[in-house]
């Protein structure tokens, strides 16, 4: 469906884009994930056309997209903060594209009578945007930008401005709904969270380049670099010189799965599999910090040398703030990191 | 609390405004002790003042559809586009709103009338012909459509129509559906605020005019002033003030309606480098239409004052510091200057200090009918004849308790009264602006409700307070039609003086005329250009 090839745009010296690759296929969900600034913003606005490329092509359905203006793209836009037009009723936003394409009067009242039903507004036609609460903005918007059957809709931050519980339901609900309308869709958000949730491919940008491409569960597992770990909230990770199946490290050494690449490199160890064991064994570390997470308890661990370190514990006998342990690393825990 | 905020400022209208203008009229129907309405129908069906009347609306019509058709596309330019020399362009087109009339008409004088650039050039004249105000008051008024509607355009979220672009309308689609409907108030504003300043319009009219065209105003002062004929200039202030009540009021609701639901951006982020072939012809007719008609006048005018008998020289400049000897002036010409400064000065203080109680007064939440009543009310001096105000001030603060004939006062109170509605608009967003949170958050921290607002309120307000005293400064200098009246022979303002010096015959006076009129300009450019490095928000209406 859509197929970036080689795009790149610069704002002065900064390269927003820097010879970006990437496709999307029919029905497929794809998430771009990235900090701000990553350009992942400027990407949605070059394959819609409201930013022009330095250089590169951008391809819809196989066709060539430059010179192609805004308007005659055929794609679906939701923006960060929704872009409701306030001088319109909720009907009259929904119906804006379908009008922009000719509809009759008929055919636009029904559309968006179907529309509105879909996303669980049935009836709300008549009412004033400024009105709605965030989450019915989001929701029009929504509709508004599916309303012409867009052949790709894109989605910048689409939940970002809600509150978490909100946001959480709302990913579930979207996602649902684009598998049964078979929606190809294209977003961009700086939350993991949901990223992870809504995707069937997940992208992170960095500084305008790709740093890592694949599935919800490949990128968690095997982030591609410390830069993707970090982002990704893992603190754990030290420079370290493999050799054999052993990392040496400042934390001592650690076991790395077989197979992994020798020499120099970096090495993330995730909470998980940070064992703590008694306080002889192992890495003598002190509690300097300890939080409450629900399910279980966060520990910042200082060790005698190298960086802190976070673990994972239960809630039966997490040792205070203060407390001596000893820590010692499971491989399964353990992902030796690429080249940055 | 309000009342006391409001109590001076309503005395000050009430004593310097609503009673001059209710003595005159008062004075111009009553006859024998009886009112005389008979007078309202009998001045009205004068057909002369018929004439007065119809080209009064259509010349203010007129104007007001030529400047929005020439400025729009600037207010665009300034909002959409970045070029270098931007803000100093924006500053330059704004001089001439803060011209004084009587230069603004010297200027075109210079440029269109007998014996100017377009005359010696081709022989063309156009002083002759309406065409003259019509320029002359898009001269004055673009600066009112540029800032209005462009202030307002600049701060729209560009997303928006890209929203629109994306569900698939062509550019002008999206323009069309999704920015003028939203700046749709804004034009209306600014159109009704032309109208008012051309449906009034004196000094223009008054040297481009000739004898062929005369608007309401200018009327009111030849009745007044020539004639000496007071129940016609009282019937015909009342019919000035009847419309430009109604077009006030009509004002104030797109105003209102303007405050709704637009969600506004920084507007540093909007404005982007010209693009394509389309944006760039754009950029330069705007240029150029700039060039034409707001830098040409103005250097045409400092050509004549240099441009003496002897060749380029100070030569006029220098005459200025002789009194005349063909009598018109008991004092040189010069010390014009000093009276002017001094007088604006004074006006600067009152204005800010009513305007300023006003505006705080009218920030107070909870506002009913009466507060929007009195927002109105403080724009009327704006719109009623200031040539009534200047003569009603004749004839009502002659006698005891206010007996302020011979005070020096006289001059700047009347400046101040059409000072103080630029104070009122430019301080009433600002003070509505500040979060009243902030001031709880003072209070919580240990701050008395006076320090409160001297620790929150005015470090946020100090700039508009400085914006505002440039706009009732550069106004009180260029006031024109009540000063006219009331400064002393002995000592005339710079306006009074330059038309003084027009009324008469010979290249002198008319040199000097112009020498006048370029130092008034660099003190009012000056004054706005001060100014407009201190102005960062741009979403007030002047």
């Amino acid at each position: 469906m859509l197929k970036l090839d080689g795009v790149t745009v610069r704002f002065g010296q900064r390269a927003a884009l820097d010879a970006v690759d990437l496709e999307v296929a029919d029905h497929e969900t794809v998430c771009v994930l990235g900090p701000s600034g990553s350009g992942k913003s400027t990407l949605l606005r070059v394959v819609a056309g409201l930013q022009p490329l330095d250089s590169g092509r951008v391809l819809l359905g196989g066709a060539d997209q430059s010179g192609v203006p805004v308007h005659k793209r055929g794609l679906g836009l939701m923006f960060q903060d929704h872009q409701l037009f306030p001088q319109r009723d909720v009907a009259g936003n929904v119906a804006f594209g379908l009008r922009m394409r000719g509809a009759s009067r008929g055919e636009q009242a029904s559309r968006v009578g179907e529309l509105l039903d879909l996303v669980g507004l049935p009836g709300a036609g008549r009412r004033a945007v400024a009105a709605l609460s965030g989450g019915e903005q989001q929701r029009v918007a929504l509709a508004r930008a599916l309303a012409p059957s867009p052949r790709l809709l894109m989605l910048d931050e689409p939940l970002g401005q809600l509150d978490r519980t909100l946001r959480e339901r709302l990913v579930v609900e979207l996602r649902s709904l684009f598998g049964r309308l078979g929606t190809t869709v294209l977003a961009v958000t700086h939350d993991q969270g949901e990223a992870f949730a809504l995707a069937d491919r997940v992208v992170v940008m960095r500084d305008g380049r790709i740093a890592q491409t694949g599935t919800p569960l490949e990128v968690w597992q095997h982030p591609a670099s410390e830069f993707v770990a970090r982002f990704l909230g893992f603190e754990n990770v030290v420079p370290a010189t493999v050799s054999g199946e052993v990392a040496d490290t400042a934390w001592g050494k650690v076991p790395v799965p077989a197979g992994s690449p020798q020499g120099p490199v970096r090495v993330l160890v995730r909470p998980a599999g940070v064992r703590l064991v008694g306080e002889r064994e192992g890495l003598p570390c002190e509690v300097v910090g300890r939080t409450f997470r629900g399910s279980h308890v966060a520990l910042r661990l200082r060790p005698g040398g190298g960086p802190l370190l976070e673990a994972e514990c239960g809630l039966e006998g997490a040792p205070g703030v203060g407390a001596p342990v000893g820590v010692a690393f499971g491989v399964g825990g353990v992902v030796v990191l690429g080249e940055e | 609390m309000r009342l006391g905020l409001m109590a001076l400022p309503a005395v000050f209208f009430a004593v310097f405004f609503a009673w001059p203008v209710a003595a005159i009229v008062g004075r111009g129907l009553k006859a024998d002790g009886a009112w005389q309405f008979g007078r309202i129908g009998e001045v009205l069906g004068d057909p002369d003042i018929g004439h007065v009347l119809w080209f009064t609306t259509w010349q203010a019509l007129a104007s007001t559809a030529l400047t929005l058709l020439i400025a729009l596309p600037g207010a665009y330019v300034f909002a959409r586009l970045e070029f270098p020399g931007k803000q100093l362009l924006r500053a330059v087109v704004t001089v001439p709103f803060v011209l004084p009339t009587v230069v603004v008409g010297t200027a075109f004088l210079a440029l269109l009338g007998r014996g100017g650039l377009l005359d010696q050039l081709w022989g063309v004249r156009l002083d002759t012909t309406v065409w003259a105000i019509l320029l002359a008051h898009v001269f004055f008024n673009y600066a009112v459509v540029v800032r209005t509607v462009g202030g307002l355009w600049s701060q729209l979220d560009p997303r928006q129509e890209e929203a629109a672009r994306v569900l698939g309308a062509s550019r002008f689609a999206a323009w069309r559906t999704v920015t003028l409907p939203a700046l749709g108030p804004a034009v209306a504003a600014a159109a009704l605020m032309v109208f008012l300043f051309t449906f009034t319009s004196f000094g223009v009219v008054q040297i481009l005019g000739g004898p062929t065209f005369s608007t309401l105003e200018v009327e009111i002062y030849r009745q007044t002033a020539e004639l000496l004929d007071l129940p016609t200039a009282a019937v015909l202030t009342m019919v000035q003030f009847v419309a430009v009540g109604a077009i006030l009021a009509v004002h104030a609701r797109t105003v209102r309606r303007r405050e709704t639901a637009l969600k506004l951006v920084d507007p540093a982020q909007t404005a982007r480098r010209p693009r394509g072939a389309g944006q760039w012809m754009l950029l330069a007719s705007v240029l150029a239409v700039v060039a034409l008609l707001i830098l040409l006048p103005v250097g045409v005018l400092i050509e004549r004052s240099l441009d003496t008998p002897d060749g380029y020289g100070l030569g006029y400049y220098r005459a200025l510091q002789a009194a005349g000897d063909n009598g018109s002036f008991l004092v040189p010409p010069i010390e014009a200057i000093w009276n002017s400064l001094q007088y604006a000065l004074a006006a600067t203080v009152i204005a800010l200090v009513i305007g300023g109680l006003a505006a705080a007064a009218l920030t107070r939440r909870g506002s009913g009918r009466l507060i929007r009543g009195f927002d109105a009310l403080l724009m009327l001096p704006l719109g009623v004849s200031a040539v009534t105000v200047g003569f009603g001030f004749l004839i009502t603060l002659d006698e005891p308790p206010l007996d302020l004939r011979t005070s020096w006062i006289l001059v700047p109170l009347a400046q101040a009264l059409v000072g103080t509605p630029f104070v009122v608009r430019i301080m009433l967003p600002v003070l509505r602006a500040v979060d009243g949170r902030l001031r709880e958050a003072a209070a919580v921290l240990g701050a008395s409700p006076l320090r409160a607002w001297r620790e929150v309120d005015l470090p946020l307000v100090r700039r508009a307070l400085l914006v505002a005293a440039g706009f009732a400064f550069a106004v009180s200098l260029g006031e024109f039609g009540a000063t006219v009246f009331i400064a002393r022979p002995d000592r005339p303002t710079l306006p009074v003086a330059v038309a003084r010096l027009l009324g008469r015959a010979g290249d002198l006076n008319y040199g000097q005329a112009m020498a006048l009129s370029t130092i008034l300009m660099v003190v009012c450019a000056v004054a706005l250009l001060v100014l407009e490095r201190i102005r960062t928000d741009r979403s007030g209406e002047f």
